[in-house]
């Protein structure tokens, strides 16, 4: 095709001829410049490691952020060490957090850990990376669409961090951002939802291109019941995203409008703020904006968790040495969640006062959406019995997965029925369960997804010691952090409390706070394991060929890294996408992408 | 950027019949629903929730200029006309006929916007902003929002008018499709206004 | 306040309708660590009996695993009985059923940044009326001093007095933000919807002194919005109400707050 390739790339498409003749198009023909080529790159690689990078980072900033407020919670009124000064005297004076710090800790945590942190990781970075290649497409159907995304994202990224310069610091309203609070915070909550509309923006067109890609560009012979588990999460995550989000840009457009316009659309007649009448128009309803959060908001608890099951999936096929038990019935299940995921958002909003019909809808509807996650559970369990499991670092932190998202789950069963939900809605036990869904859950599936797929992306492993000591560290500590907390719940606490030891049954569980913010620090110490792993193993980790999992899937058929283009020749796929140890065949796995076994 | 190859650019999918960028449209589309349709939601909650609609008392034809509202439906409609006629000049390879009628969707669009101009300039100065009652509020904010959509479509559609134009010398299949999905677009766009029109003007 | 009662699991319960919602949270409790249990000693099995070592194989051919299938659906049997047989029938006592009007005891709870305003109608049973313009200081809830209705109502901050064995009938409501009134003793929880006014209904089965907490962020004094509430045996409350009746003189009624230990802004440690 093009004679002009330089030969250092490290495999490009260019030397398979292809015959579709006018359906290929092409793009440029030279060696790119270093900043097309690795900062406005179109290539889904190169965006995928751009997004991870920039997720991880805020992951460790949001993370940072709690470190500092659990000192708080667990001393409160003391002056922290070392930071405190650090932080000026408006945050900390004297060293001790005020109030509306606090908050704003909180509030940024949240949207930084969720918006900023695992959706661009589990979306942005394995969705973009891994993706395409498991698809056997050479990029994405829009590459410039996909370049758009990230440039939309990061500027969306940077907003938000500004919102702690601005007059009165960053959004303090909670990640939630209910109204009446935001619409009179001070100016942080409106370049919260200026950077808010570019990340939906940015989300938007990424889930558009996923969506395309997958449907149009699969390789020859690979038929939906031959994708990859992790790309049918991905496409009900990218439909997820383009359905549930755009309400809650409407939702964020009409509080800048009450914000900077002067407008009502969440303001009710009559407010009274620190005994002045606001002067609004009125007439608005506060539960308005509930009902368009809460629309996307669970649905994202979906973006959050299939993308990780996507990865469990993978590396728990490839560390059993045996197909996946249940596969269509775990894409049945996802799909069946996804649809789910549109009719549970009211059961966030039983304490608001709603009618005993809709709150019986709503806790039915969340009563039938734990099914497809017990089935998905026991298939991901049944896919471990009768395997020969080798105990890598990915497969560490696949297997915890398990467990701590079989705790997160299960303790929503009290939160989504109503009656268990009168006394433990906006306890700390909520805070336990959604953590343990989202950090040792999905967090832990997104390491694994880390450890698993570096090599692919770097051509070298990441050093084996140093990711045991890392999940071992990170395990124990996290559930220290997340396990008192359904104590401090059933005794009462209420959540995002600055001062705890105000109430009596606050002082009750003090004690557990202290334990809670040990784990928390311990669990940032854990984190520097993989922070040195993963800058040194750039330079030192072991280089490997394409294949260093001895996996089945089209990625492992690329060069490790792959260049641009993804393939050397184009890949087809001739079975299935899990089988190992198939008998008779002369390995342990038979690679989609190869006829013979 | 070597030369990656991205299939089904131009030429449709065998399975699901139609190009990358018209399935990506229509997803996009599907998304812009969402984005309404959050919003016509809210503002029938907010209207149901409302003692009396207008707020200020009144009826809704009263308050906007209808007259001019229907003017505007018109122009709106009858670019959606010009902008099929363009479509249908690139599929007959008709270049020239394509500008004149691209030109004038983009004119028409102009004129919408010059007209909704006037409406939003007569609000100010009777002093109605959209902090005046939820009625504005809903009013500007929607209708303001579509008018992003229009400002969208201009751009779009100028693109195409002048310097995406050069596609068509290496590749008119390719630039017939980009203009079919600003169509798309500009359809829909079209479509939120006929919703938008008597929500709000009318009823 | 005995601090003492305060442990790591579930407070005393001291509600009519809690011990329903208690024995849910129970069962609930037992259900899941059942199944975790169980579940857990089999996965820990698994990785054990199925770890790669020399000369183990993993099997291809599918597992077929009827066990699962009915502890699938097991699981569905019980979730379908914890959700119609346990939680909507608390929830629609919770939630229906009112007190009738003429037993109860009416109290209006009006939250603002930061503290709780409690209105009680007084011996009239009847609320006074309250208008924006004349909320100030010293008339949080801007009680009208024309309106008869309101002579003898009895305005508290932070302090909730009610009569043991007795329904209570409360309307929620808040000034400016959302907020949560909860009341973990009493198993009460019912947010605060500026622009609504929102009934609860509860009664206690025993006297004491707990305390009532904010669920909602609702700004940066959050934390502190704490009151008191204290049960109140039937001759303790009509002292209590007796003493803090507003004199039958002219006195505007609004000036009747009650200056009763306020203990909202300090945080005890500091």
């Amino acid at each position: 095709m093009n004679p002009t390739t330089t030969p250092t790339a490290t495999g490009n498409g260019h030397a398979h001829d292809h015959d579709h003749g006018h359906d290929l198009e092409r793009h440029g023909h030279h060696e790119l410049p270093f900043w097309r080529k690795y900062i406005f790159s179109v290539d889904h690689k190169v965006i995928g490691i751009q997004y991870a990078v920039t997720a991880l980072f805020f992951l460790l900033f949001g993370f940072s952020l709690m470190m500092i407020m659990r000192w708080q919670l667990a001393y409160p009124g003391q002056p922290l060490p070392l930071f405190g000064k650090l932080l000026g005297e408006t945050a900390m004076p004297g060293g001790v957090m005020a109030p509306e710090f606090y908050n704003q800790l909180g509030a940024m945590h949240g949207t930084i850990m969720v918006f900023l942190g695992v959706v661009p990781l589990a979306v942005g970075g394995f969705g973009n990376f891994v993706m395409p290649l498991q698809i056997g497409a050479p990029d994405m159907a829009f590459p410039r669409i996909n370049l758009a995304s990230y440039w939309i994202f990061l500027p969306g990224c940077i907003l938000m961090m500004a919102g702690f310069f601005m007059p009165g610091g960053a959004a303090q309203s909670g990640w939630t951002s209910y109204p009446p609070l935001s619409d009179i915070a001070t100016s942080g909550q409106t370049v919260w939802c200026l950077a808010m509309v570019l990340i939906i923006t940015s989300s938007l067109l990424g889930s558009i291109n996923f969506i395309v890609t997958i449907v149009q560009m699969r390789a020859k012979g690979l038929t939906f019941w031959r994708l990859p588990f992790f790309v049918h999460a991905q496409l009900v995550t990218s439909f997820l995203l383009l359905l549930a989000f755009p309400p809650l840009e409407a939702a964020t457009v009409m509080q800048l409008m009450d914000r900077l316009a002067g407008t009502s659309f969440f303001l009710p007649s009559g407010l009274v703020v620190s005994g002045e009448q606001l002067k609004v128009a009125g007439g608005g309803s506060p539960l308005l904006w509930q009902h368009l959060f809460w629309f996307l908001a669970h649905p994202e608890v979906y973006v959050l968790i299939l993308p990780a099951m996507g990865i469990v999936a993978e590396v728990v096929a490839n560390n059993t040495r045996k197909p996946l038990w249940g596969y269509r019935l775990l894409v049945y299940s996802v799909i069946f969640l996804g649809f789910m995921s549109f009719v549970v958002w009211a059961h966030h909003m039983f304490m608001t006062g709603m009618g005993t019909t809709m709150s019986t809808f709503f806790q039915t509807t969340t009563m039938i959406i734990s099914i497809p996650s017990v089935v998905i559970l026991t298939c991901f369990i049944m896919s471990l019995y009768g395997g020969a499991i080798r105990f890598n670092t990915p497969m560490l932190f696949a297997t915890a997965f398990l467990p701590m998202f079989a705790i997160g789950g299960l303790t929503g069963l009290p939160l989504g029925l109503t009656a268990s939900d009168i006394y433990l809605h906006d306890t700390f036990y909520v805070i336990g369960h959604f953590h343990y869904v989202v950090a040792p859950g999905t967090l832990f599936a997104l390491f694994a997804g880390i450890y698993y797929w570096y090599p692919k992306a770097t051509g070298r492993q990441m050093n084996a010691t140093l990711g045991k000591l890392h999940f071992w560290f990170s395990f124990v500590a996290i559930n220290f952090v997340f396990m008192p907390m359904f104590f401090q719940g059933m005794a009462g606490l209420s959540r995002r409390l600055y001062d705890p030891t105000v109430y009596a049954h606050g002082r009750g569980v003090q004690a557990l706070n202290v334990v809670i913010s040990m784990g928390a620090w311990g669990l940032g110490l854990a984190q520097i394991f993989f922070i040195i792993n993963f800058f040194m193993s750039l330079k030192n980790g072991a280089r490997v060929t394409e294949n260093p999992w001895n996996a089945t899937t089209l990625e492992w058929a690329a060069p490790s890294p792959p260049g641009h283009g993804n393939f050397l020749t184009e890949p087809i796929v001739y079975r299935e996408p899990y089988e190992y140890s198939v008998p008779g065949h002369a390995n342990d796995y038979s690679p989609q992408f190869k006829a013979e076994g | 950027m070597s030369d990656t190859v991205i299939p089904y650019m131009v030429k449709p999918h065998p399975v699901t019949g139609i190009p990358n960028g018209k399935f990506g449209i229509w997803l996009f589309l599907a998304s812009e629903v969402m984005l309404f349709g959050a919003l016509f939601s809210s503002y029938v909650l907010i209207r149901t929730g409302a003692p009396h609609w207008p707020p200020e008392g009144g009826l809704s034809s009263e308050i906007l200029n209808v007259p001019l509202a229907t003017l505007n439906t018109g122009i709106l409609i009858t670019s959606s006309i010009t902008m099929v006629l363009a479509w249908a000049s690139c599929k007959l390879g008709e270049l020239p006929k394509f500008k004149l009628w691209m030109g004038a969707t983009i004119l028409l669009s102009f004129g919408f916007l010059i007209v909704k101009y006037f409406e939003y300039s007569h609000k100010f100065e009777l002093g109605h902003y959209p902090s005046h009652d939820n009625f504005y509020a809903v009013y500007f904010t929607l209708t303001g929002l579509h008018g992003v959509h229009i400002l969208g479509g201009i751009v779009v559609n100028s693109y195409l008018l002048g310097p995406g134009s050069k596609l068509w010398a290496t590749d008119r299949e390719h630039f017939t499709n980009r203009v079919e999905n600003a169509g798309l677009y500009w359809h829909f766009v079209d479509l939120v206004w006929i919703f938008l029109f008597p929500c709000l003007y009318l009823l | 306040m005995d601090e003492k009662v305060y442990g790591w699991w579930l407070p005393p319960d001291v509600s009519v309708h809690g011990a329903k919602i208690d024995q849910l949270i129970t069962v609930l409790h037992w259900f899941m660590l059942l199944l975790f249990v169980g579940w857990g000693a089999f996965f820990v099995w698994t990785l054990f009996k199925y770890r790669a070592r020399e000369g183990h194989k993993a099997i291809y051919a599918p597992v077929a695993a009827v066990a699962t299938k009915y502890i699938e659906g097991a699981v569905v049997v019980v979730e379908v009985f914890l959700l119609f047989g346990l939680s909507t029938p608390v929830w629609l006592a919770y939630k229906n059923n009112p007190p009738n009007d003429a037993e109860a005891v009416h109290i209006r709870v009006v939250a603002e940044q930061f503290a709780w305003n409690f209105h009680y109608p007084g011996k009239d049973k009847k609320f006074g009326s309250g208008k924006l313009d004349l909320i100030g200081g010293d008339n949080p809830l801007g009680l009208d001093p024309e309106d008869k209705d309101g002579k003898d109502d009895i305005v508290t901050i932070n302090q909730l007095h009610i009569p043991v064995h007795k329904p209570v009938y409360v309307e929620v409501s808040s000034k400016d933000v959302i907020r949560a009134f909860n009341i973990p003793v009493l198993r009460v929880k019912q947010d605060t919807i500026p622009g609504q006014k929102i009934p609860i209904w509860f009664e206690a089965t025993a006297p004491g002194h707990y305390e009532i907490a904010c669920a909602q962020l609702c700004g940066l004094g959050h934390y502190r919005m704490r009151a008191d509430v204290l049960i109140d045996t039937p001759e303790d409350y009509a002292k209590w109400e007796a003493e803090n009746a507003p004199p039958p003189q002219e006195a505007p009624a609004a000036a009747a707050p009650d200056t009763a230990p306020d203990n909202t802004p300090a945080p005890e440690k500091k």
